[in-house]
């Protein structure tokens, strides 16, 4: 190896055998910090999809079961408790939007394509591309730790949501033990993460785009993660002071957030939704990048009303940082304030609304092959516009009022994230696994497992919308008589659900194993943007010699 | 067609430990935290694990400032090699102003803090809710609160911000000697700034913190409205420890300048160093007029 090392500037196309431990844990290579970070997610998709089973179970009939005192079942996660519940809904939250879906699709497809897509051969920081990954593995080791050290007394883990509100968060009659301090410290570093991982993202698309490829030629994709890594910049960094100020008011004795010493509760809602709000941007923007992608492909047209959708998505990532109150309507700010917030939130539904109708008017008269990733991009526009609605319903503060914290918002955050940025990046791994990995997928049973998660998703979810109507709070453990047929349903399609995510690993089994292989292109005409201009899977170091771009090169 | 000779000006950093070795070293400092305020065994005499042993978190510690001495010595080998060709100056460059960027956005979180208690304090007061007790009515009423003794601004922080200032232009001299050759000017020039940043750190930390009229934590009681003394200590603090950090950065640059690693044409360490120490500046400026000045005059009212 350190032959190898030596020598590297001079063997850029030698590609490190992938059972040489080096070539992962010493990476400075995109593409394989991009397959790292995949692996990554998939994992951690797949903790966290355990822990909403174990909530559906738990709610699949009124009492308390699965969670119940000294259940066989949770036993051995030391969750055996209420407050073993609580904690698998934080757990859940906090594990699929800072573990699966940002590693997802912006350190996996981010990482991946952009320097491909721009005409780069890596990243401007390829070294600090690396601790970006790394961190997260750390972090998640904190996560996890959190779960099984105490946290509520005795009771292990941090069960206040993943929004981790004061005081649940700080007063140590609700978490006195270490398992939120080991949380504060697992999303600190997360978002130094993030944060790394975003100046390398806007360093490359500003500094290392091929010669030709103009700001206005980049694929939207790229606008994507550009758009994405601005808000992550911009809106990080506040988290960690507001995670920092629970820190000290849990361990130095200050008292931000603690009413009886002049603090404010309210106030640590509003550093985390000055950081949430656009970090619900951040989950679901670079999904719009991918599927604008994707739809372009498989109409055979070039996106429509390309600037548009660029700027849309500008538009969305700043309006994204001054609508953040509408998520704490009930907390008594004034009239003045909500009637601002009501306001700036429906402008979001301008820009997004664009970018729906710009999609459809994409496939409109093209000539559309319904590849799995083009179903996935089709089943994502139709959900997600369900989930976009439901949020214009929930941007009044009115109405909002009655439906805060039911099921209601749980089904519209799930529209938009599970049905909407799981299907984006089940898209965008189905149309560009060929590319990464060189072979090309069962089209049986990854359509298969399309339609089983379509169905299994919405079963889930649509019946939420009904239980929230009728006032079924979020985040219980137990619930009346009255919700339960419906509650009943929504577990019937985690099932369907479940069996759809085993049919994808099965999917991915049978692919390495048959070895189809994909070729350079495997979808034709319709994929004019760079990477499929390259072998499959792509040489180590791609763009030795930059590629030019011409102006009449499609998007 | 990407294969062959590389026709480019990138960088492509060859294969490194310490991202890794980082990460590790941030997972055991984190878990060490933890163990010093809580511990995460109820066994006492746990060297790693007990509750406040720092042992896991000093190791921790260690390994990140091992990591910062061999990744940035890599970073200026690579310099030194030539691997920083024009693009890849540029490159560092917007690194660097969006570091700062994103340094900035922190302390707005300790701004906001400090302008939510400073503007609203009335409103929540009046707001009462029924279950308030009359400590909590109180604390909440005034800002500065009660038993709070702001510090006269015009004394040591008035001369913190005039050392500051100072060193905001010795280190431009340091920068504008180096971009002419005078490699005299720019060691004096750095010296100077070093010795200014370590004297406003000495008068912030030894001399003005432990006059202040008020108090950090609560002090054990719950109804002590503190919370002026914590976002005071929080925001000047971190921006003192920022300074600390900007000092280094600016002293490894001057030792740089002595052994000649730095040119007229490459001097990119030295201007991040500046940049850096500017926006620090320019932060102190802000903690003058809002944490500073304008409690003080409130109080004169």
């Amino acid at each position: 190896m350190t032959a190898e090392t030596a020598h590297a500037h001079d063997a850029h196309d030698h590609r490190p055998s992938l059972y040489d431990w080096k070539r992962w844990v010493y990476s400075t290579n995109h593409k394989d910090i991009g397959t790292m970070y995949l692996i990554f997610a998939i994992i951690a998709g797949l903790i966290g999809g355990a822990l909403s089973g174990l909530i559906r179970w738990e709610l699949a009939e009124p009492g308390v079961q699965v969670f119940a005192e000294g259940s066989a079942m949770t036993a051995w996660l030391n969750l055996d408790s209420n407050h073993g519940y609580n904690v698998a809904v934080t757990m859940h939250g906090l594990v699929m939007i800072f573990f699966m879906v940002m590693p997802a699709m912006i350190g996996g497809f981010g990482n991946w394509f952009v320097p491909l897509m721009i005409g780069a051969p890596d990243m401007a920081f390829p070294r600090m591309n690396n601790i970006s990954f790394w961190l997260l593995p750390a972090s998640f080791t904190l996560a996890l730790l959190s779960m099984v050290v105490p946290g509520n007394g005795d009771f292990p883990g941090f069960g206040g949501g993943w929004t981790l509100y004061a005081p649940l968060s700080t007063s140590p009659a609700h978490h006195s033990g270490p398992s939120m301090d080991l949380l504060i410290l697992s999303l600190h570093i997360a978002g130094a993460s993030s944060i790394l991982g975003a100046i390398n993202f806007i360093t490359t698309i500003f500094n290392m785009r091929a010669p030709g490829m103009t700001l206005h030629r980049m694929p939207l994709f790229v606008w994507s993660i550009l758009v994405t890594v601005w808000l992550l910049v911009l809106s990080l960094p506040v988290l960690a002071g507001a995670l920092t100020m629970l820190l000290t008011d849990r361990n130095f004795g200050t008292q931000f957030f603690e009413a009886a010493g002049g603090g404010d509760p309210v106030m640590y809602q509003h550093l985390f939704w000055f950081f949430g709000h656009p970090e619900v941007y951040i989950l679901i923007l670079p999904g719009f990048g991918m599927v604008s992608q994707i739809v372009s492909t498989f109409s055979r047209k070039p996106i429509f009303g390309y600037l548009g959708m660029a700027y849309a998505m500008v538009a969305i990532g700043f309006i994204g940082f001054v609508v953040w109150a509408h998520h704490m309507y009930t907390v008594g700010m004034g009239l003045d304030l909500e009637a601002y917030f009501i306001a700036a939130t429906m402008v979001i539904a301008v820009p997004t609304g664009i970018k729906i109708f710009s999609w459809i008017a994409t496939m409109w008269g093209g000539s559309i092959s319904f590849t799995v990733p083009m179903l996935w991009a089709i089943g994502f526009i139709f959900l997600f516009t369900v989930g976009g609605v439901t949020g214009v319903v929930l941007a009044n503060s009115g109405v909002d009022t009655a439906l805060h914290d039911t099921y209601y918002v749980v089904a519209h955050f799930h529209y938009v994230l599970s049905l909407g940025a799981v299907f984006a990046i089940f898209a965008g791994f189905f149309y560009w696994i060929p590319k990464m990995s060189g072979y090309r997928y069962n089209g049986f049973l990854a359509g298969l497992q399309f339609w089983i998660m379509f169905i299994g998703v919405n079963i889930i979810f649509f019946p939420q919308h009904f239980l929230g109507l009728q006032g079924m709070p979020r985040r219980y453990i137990d619930y009346p008589e009255a919700f339960s047929y419906w509650n009943q349903v929504s577990s019937w399609g985690y099932v369907i659900t479940a069996v759809g995510v085993l049919v994808f690993l099965v999917t991915l089994v049978e692919m390495f194993i048959v070895k189809r292989r994909a070729g350079d292109n495997p979808w034709g005409e319709g994929a004019t943007t760079l990477e499929w201009t390259l072998s499959s899977p792509p040489p180590f170091h791609q763009f030795n010699e930059l590629p030019v771009i011409k102006p009449d090169t499609h998007h | 067609m990407a294969h062959g000779e590389v026709k480019h000006d990138y960088h492509l950093v060859n294969p490194s430990p310490w991202p890794f070795v980082a990460s590790v070293g941030a997972l055991i400092a984190a878990i060490g935290f933890v163990v010093s305020q809580k511990g995460l065994v109820t066994d006492e005499n746990n060297f790693f694990l007990s509750d406040g042993q720092w042992a896991l978190f000093w190791i921790g510690m260690g390994i990140l400032v091992l990591t910062c001495i061999g990744w940035w010595s890599d970073v200026i080998k690579e310099s030194k090699a030539g691997d920083h060709t024009p693009v890849v100056d540029i490159g560092l460059r917007y690194g660097m102003i969006l570091f700062i960027a994103s340094e900035v956005m922190f302390f707005v979180a300790w701004f906001w803090v400090f302008f939510e208690m400073t503007i609203f304090h009335g409103n929540r007061a009046e707001w009462a809710v029924p279950t308030w007790d009359a400590a909590t009515a109180q604390a909440w009423a005034n800002w500065p609160p009660p038993h709070v003794e702001t510090f006269d601004p015009f004394h040591l922080p008035l001369i913190n911000t005039l050392i500051l200032l100072l060193s905001g232009t010795t280190v431009t001299w340091a920068h504008h000697a180096m971009q002419t050759g005078d490699r005299t000017g720019a060691r004096n020039g750095l010296i100077l700034t070093v010795l200014l940043g370590a004297l406003f750190t000495w008068v912030q930390f030894a001399v003005e913190y432990p006059e202040a009229g008020f108090a950090f934590g609560n002090q054990g009681d719950i109804t002590n409205a503190n919370v002026y003394g914590a976002s005071f200590f929080m925001a000047t603090g971190f921006h003192g420890f920022h300074v600390i950090i900007g000092t280094i950065f600016l002293a490894v640059c001057l030792l740089r300048v002595i052994v000649g690693q730095m040119s007229p044409q490459k001097h990119f360490g030295l201007e991040a160093a500046a940049w850096y120490w500017h926006f620090v500046d320019v932060v102190w400026l802000f903690l003058f007029t809002f944490v500073y000045v304008m409690p003080y005059l409130t109080m004169q009212n």
